[in-house]
Order: C-alpha cells, then sequence, then structure tokens
C-alpha cells in the first residue's frame, strides 16, 4: 500500500521538510490535493517565519532549539525540586487510591478522576503515530530519548500543575478554571511582575487556541481517518481519498458533544478510553511476551541506538532530536496543558496534584510510548541488514525502510497485525477513541484559551466551538500542510511562555512542597481509612 | 435508654419502605434516621468541563436532594410527632447505607424492592440485594 498523500503532507512538516510538501500534493493530482496546494500557498507566506522561529535549529546542529528549550527546563526542574520525580512517586499513588482523602470530600473532583481525565487527553495519536514517527525516522534509539524526556518532564509537570491548582479560579457558582493563562496572570502579579505575566498569559492563551484545532484536532482527525482506511480495505477502501466522510461523522459527533451538550457520548468515550489503553497495552505486552526472546536484543537496539544511530541518517542526533521531539507531543510535559485539567481537583494543599500529575507522562510515555516503541522494534517491519545490524535508511521516504512504505499509524498497524492479525481492527477503534477524547479535551483548553482572550460568553464560546468542529473535517479532508506546521509549532510555542513563567513561578512552588513534606513527615497530614464514600466496603 | 434506631434507605420515589418504618417506629417507641445516598464513585471518569463544573454539581445535587426529597419527608413525619434525622451523603448506596447504619447504632434496615429492572441490576445487583447479604442487622424489605 502506497502512503496516502494526506499522511505524508501531515507528517512530513512535523520532520522538517517544506516545499517538498506542495509538490506532493500537487502531484497527488486530486480535487482535494489542489485545494491543499492553494491553502498552503495562501497560509504558508505568513505562518512560515514564525515556523521557522519556533523550529530553528541551534547554530551548527540539527536541534531544533525548542526542544533544547523544554528538556533543559525539565532538567532544571529535576534539580532545583531534588528529583521530585523519583522521590515522591509512591506518596503519589497513595493520594490517588485516596488515602489522603478527607471522607467530606465525597462528591467532589478526587485526584484519580483528575489524573484520568488528564491522562485521555493526553493518551492520543501521539503515543500510537508519533512513537512510530520517532523510531521509523529516529531508529529505536529514539525511544531511549523518549523514556529519558518522560521521566524528566515529569518534573515540568510537577512544576505546572501545582501552579495549576494554586492560582486556580473558583467561581461564585461553584466552577473551577485554572491553567497556565490563570497562574501567568494572577502568580507573576503576585511577585510584581504584572504586564509580563499578562503578556504571557496571552501569548499562551493565542498558541493554545492555535494548538487545538492543530495539534489537538486536525491531527487526530487526519491519523485516525488514515488507520480507518487500513482496516477497511487500504487505498481499494471506500474511504480511501473520502477524508471528508471521516471527518464529517466525527465532526458532527463533536458537534453533538460540545455545542450540543449531550454529554453522555462524551461519558462513554471517557470510559472506554482507559479500556482501550488497558487494551492497547495488553496487546502490546502479549507480543513482547511471544517474543520474549528478541526483548533482550530490541532493549540492546534501543541503548546502543540512542549512542550511535545504528544507520539513520542523524546518527545519534536524530535519534535524540526525533525522541525528544516525539516525547514532548505526547505528554506535553512544559507545554501547559494537563494543569488546565489538573487544576479542578479537591485538594488542600496544590502541591498535591503536583505530584500526582507526575504520574501521567510516566504512564503516557514511559510505559505506553515504549511498549509501542518495542512492538514496532521487535515486530521487524523497520528493515535491517542482516550483514552490519544497521538499519536501511530510505533517502526518498526520509525514514527507515518499511515494506510498503508505511509510515505513522499505518507503521504501528503493521508492526501489531504482523504478531496478532485481527489487532489492526481493535487498534482502529482505539485511534478513533483516542483521537476523539484527545479532541474533546483540547477543545475544553481551547475555550477556556478563547475565553480568556475574548471574553467568557455564550457566542464567543460558540463561535470558537463552530470553527472546531470545522477543523476536524478539514483535518481529516485535506493535507494542509503549512496549517498544520503551523499549528504544530503553536504547541510547542505554548511551552516557551509558559516555561518562562514557571521560571519566575517556581521557588512558590519550591516553598509549597516543602512545607507540605515537612507536614507529611510531623504527621499533620491526615490519612483517612477507607469509608464508603471514599469507594471502599465496610461490609 | 436511648430510643431504638430504625434506618430508612430512601431513594426519593418509593415512599412504602418510610411509611411502613414510620408506622413501625410509632409502634416501638423508636426513633427514625432517614438515609438518602447520591450515587457517586471516586474513581468515575468525567469529562474536563465534567471536572470544571463538578463542585456546582455537587452542591445543586446536595441542594436538590435535601429540599425535594429529604426535608418535605422529614417535616412531614416531624408534625406526625416522630423522633426523626436524616442523612444526605455521595458514595455507593449499599456501602453507605451500611456505614450510617454503623455510625448510629441502628437496629434495624428498611429498604424498598428494587424499583429499577434495568438491565444494571441484573448485572450489578440491586441495593436491596446488597443489603439482604451484607447487613449485619435485621433488614427489612418493604414492597
Amino acid at each position: 500500500m502506497r502512503v496516502s498523500g494526506p499522511l505524508l503532507s501531515f507528517f512530513v512538516p512535523l520532520f522538517f521538510a517544506g516545499p517538498a510538501l506542495a509538490q506532493e500534493a500537487a502531484e497527488e493530482g486530486s480535487g482535494t490535493a489542489s485545494v491543499d496546494a492553494w491553502v498552503d500557498s495562501i497560509v504558508g507566506p505568513v505562518t512560515t517565519p514564525f515556523v521557522d522561529f519556533v523550529f530553528a535549529q541551534i547554530p551548527g546542529t540539527d536541534l531544533p532549539w525548542i526542544v533544547l528549550w523544554l528538556i533543559t527546563a525539565a532538567a532544571i526542574f529535576t534539580v532545583y525540586f531534588g528529583f521530585v520525580q523519583f522521590r515522591m512517586v509512591p506518596h503519589a499513588i497513595q493520594l490517588v487510591r485516596g488515602h489522603y482523602t478527607s471522607p467530606d470530600a465525597a462528591g467532589e473532583v478526587t485526584h484519580f478522576q483528575a489524573l484520568a481525565t488528564a491522562v485521555s487527553g493526553t493518551v492520543g495519536l501521539g503515543n500510537i503515530a508519533g512513537v512510530a514517527v520517532a523510531v521509523s525516522v529516529g531508529g529505536p534509539g529514539a525511544t531511549f530519548w523518549m523514556i529519558l524526556s518522560g521521566l524528566l518532564g515529569m518534573a515540568s509537570k510537577f512544576t505546572e500543575c501545582t501552579l495549576g491548582v494554586k492560582y486556580r479560579t473558583e467561581y461564585e457558582d461553584g466552577r473551577v478554571s485554572g491553567g497556565p493563562m490563570h497562574y501567568l496572570k494572577k502568580g507573576m502579579a503576585e511577585i510584581g511582575h504584572t504586564t509580563l505575566g499578562k503578556v504571557l498569559a496571552v501569548c499562551f492563551a493565542v498558541c493554545c487556541v492555535l494548538a487545538s484545532w492543530g495539534g489537538g484536532n486536525m491531527f487526530q482527525a487526519n491519523q485516525a481517518h488514515s488507520q480507518l482506511v487500513v482496516i477497511t480495505g487500504g487505498d481499494a477502501s471506500f474511504l480511501a481519498d473520502r477524508g471528508w466522510i471521516t471527518g464529517l461523522v466525527m465532526a458532527v459527533v463533536v458537534f453533538l458533544v460540545i455545542v450540543g451538550g449531550i454529554k453522555s457520548i462524551a461519558r462513554v468515550t471517557e470510559k472506554l478510553v482507559p479500556f482501550m489503553g488497558v487494551l492497547y497495552l495488553g496487546a502490546a505486552l502479549v507480543v513482547i511476551i511471544a517474543n520474549i526472546d528478541q526483548l533482550g536484543a530490541a532493549f540492546a537496539e534501543i541503548f546502543e541506538g540512542a549512542f550511535t544511530g545504528l544507520g539513520v541518517a542523524g546518527g545519534l542526533i536524530g535519534a535524540l532530536i526525533q525522541g525528544l521531539r516525539r516525547a514532548t507531543f505526547s505528554n506535553e510535559a512544559g507545554i501547559g496543558s494537563a494543569a488546565i485539567a489538573h487544576s479542578a481537583v479537591q485538594t488542600r494543599h496544590p502541591v498535591t496534584e503536583g505530584f500526582v500529575s507526575m504520574l501521567e507522562p510516566f504512564i503516557d510515555t514511559v510505559i505506553i510510548c515504549t511498549a509501542t516503541a518495542l512492538v514496532i522494534t521487535i515486530s521487524g517491519v523497520l528493515q535491517q541488514d542482516p550483514a552490519t545490524g544497521l538499519y536501511v535508511w530510505d533517502e526518498a521516504a526520509g525514514q527507515i525502510a518499511t515494506a510498503n512504505d508505511l509510515s505513522g499509524v499505518e507503521l504501528t498497524s503493521a508492526a501489531f497485525g504482523s504478531r496478532i492479525t485481527w489487532f489492526p481492527y481493535v487498534l482502529g477503534l482505539a485511534v478513533v477513541l483516542f483521537a476523539f477524547s484527545t479532541m474533546i479535551s483540547w477543545s475544553y483548553y481551547g475555550v477556556k484559551a478563547w475565553c480568556f482572550l475574548f471574553g467568557d460568553n455564550f457566542v464567543s464560546e460558540l463561535i470558537y466551538k463552530l470553527l472546531f468542529c470545522l477543523f476536524v473535517i478539514l483535518g481529516a479532508a485535506v493535507s494542509l500542510g503549512a496549517v498544520l506546521d503551523f499549528s504544530d509549532a503553536s504547541l510547542f510555542a505554548m511551552g516557551i511562555f509558559n516555561i518562562v513563567g514557571l521560571y519566575f513561578l517556581m521557588p512558590i512552588v519550591k516553598r509549597e512542597m516543602t512545607s507540605y513534606i515537612a507536614k507529611l513527615r510531623g504527621g499533620e497530614i491526615p490519612k483517612y481509612a477507607k469509608t464508603a464514600s471514599a469507594g471502599g466496603s465496610v461490609a | 435508654m436511648a430510643a431504638e434506631i430504625f434506618l430508612v434507605a430512601y431513594d426519593g420515589l418509593d415512599r412504602n419502605p418510610v411509611d411502613y418504618a414510620a408506622t413501625r417506629a410509632k409502634a416501638n417507641g423508636a426513633a427514625l434516621c432517614l438515609v438518602h445516598v447520591l450515587q457517586w464513585s471516586p474513581y468515575a471518569f468525567l469529562t474536563p468541563e465534567e471536572l470544571e463544573e463538578r463542585k456546582m454539581r455537587r452542591r445543586q445535587e446536595l441542594e436538590r436532594a435535601k429540599t425535594a426529597l429529604v426535608d418535605p419527608v422529614v417535616a412531614e413525619l416531624q408534625a406526625a410527632g416522630l423522633p426523626i434525622e436524616s442523612e444526605i451523603r455521595f458514595g455507593s448506596p449499599t456501602a453507605v447505607i451500611l456505614e450510617v447504619a454503623a455510625e448510629k447504632g441502628a437496629c434495624q434496615i428498611f429498604v424498598g424492592r428494587s424499583s429499577k429492572s434495568g438491565i444494571e441490576n441484573k448485572i450489578f445487583g440491586s441495593v436491596t440485594l446488597g443489603l439482604a447479604q451484607a447487613a449485619t442487622i435485621p433488614t427489612v424489605i418493604v414492597p
């Protein structure tokens, strides 16, 4: 099967190609391709400077500065908070299990719920399609950097989610809203940087709105469509080149949920997503266990590839960039999005949600992304030269050679399919559900940012939501390279403004953490026995 | 000696267990404790919007349960001269009812026959069956 035009043009911008895109679209020759090229030609010149700025490479290297910016911040937070992500994980698990939740708080948002919602927003195509990109372009070694980025990213999440709870806004009617817009504005004002705080908050909100349309929406719709085409017969499928059908159906469902307020659909998805997550992980484990003899070799390749590249074009740097970039895209640590979901939790100590939020990059990146990478590596879909053990580089595709030139979600699907023949169908369902739940979460993040900019009223919210639905159709139907490039850049740009704020506000987080840990050690934080209201049973 | 306490599990719809328990309490000189449970699991999955509104909804749910369901019944029985108190809590109904029974030192539980006949009850069992199985004090199932 050939890589579809839309798929390529969605992924190509994700790893730094530009002009090839319009050409690719033009070669496609179909109606949508010419629309794509037309939109690209209009949007491109306006957005290119911004995209070039965000993904500019550090002189003399291939490393985009934004990746270094995020990973440096994660490393600084890790050291500044004394490796909090390793010390406090057992306590985070106790918090999630409700050991520190007062029975009086029954009916309020629990740590578990805030975490579960944040995880369903994060676990998505990044874990399935993104990892395939990382491993096929950066080699298995990219996995090592992904794991490292996940572990360091836990400290970034800790910082932003603690602040998210601390500076949230509790309205009179009982609604609770938080996130970077709130802590950048309020937190920075508290330490005397009112104007800078406002500027950061506005810039963050603008990027958040754009990212919610792109990475949180169009990318998801596009990849969901791609997988639906695979399972309905590939190029011969009825859906092939009819992305607008998938897009329209998804847009209608999204419309029903976010505009029509039909919460039951969202609720069903929210219940199915964890189930699909467990099923996905279970299938990965089945593949790994069935090939347990290759597990050692796979890990050896991950470690060796991390430092040599194992034949990948970019070598060490190639593996590093892909690993860090796809991991960040997947776990969103330092980006600020998760702080919005985490901030509604019921707790007396904001730092407790910070601890809990650390589990998110761990589940997302260290566990799920690694499982995907192992399956791809073990399955043998990436072609290796038997003589040298190096991977065969496909210059034209810009990635490791694969049977049928697969990439993205299709590659992951083929890797699972090579061991469990029926799994691509389950994966198809999982991809659609993950895409859907990510869209619901991002539509919420986006609307919060939008209302921060344009006012919290019905009309402004409705305009945003209608645009959001429109982008679902566009995402699945056409390959808007320049638009998506821009939105991908916006996602990472959220991290620029968020992290500047985090540097200013991290002493506040440290004070919160130190005082909480002292109280915890001194036995001042009450631990509760399981009660019926907290989900236990007295029977 | 303090009066015996009869606990009534009141779902807000079925008055039969309340009325029957009131009659028995009067005859025995016992006090009533009316328990209404708002179904809630700390492990339920919510959308980001539901997270935002949770505190507000909780307030509304409690308010509604109090003013529309529980308080009118309490007032009516109080007016009839019965000593009565009420509890409204969030949680899993069976477990919460048993918890309140233990806290109050109730000597009997009155519960209606399962009003729902949905598939949920067939799979997970009803509150009534749960109480019948798990209660450590006599439980009266009122048709």
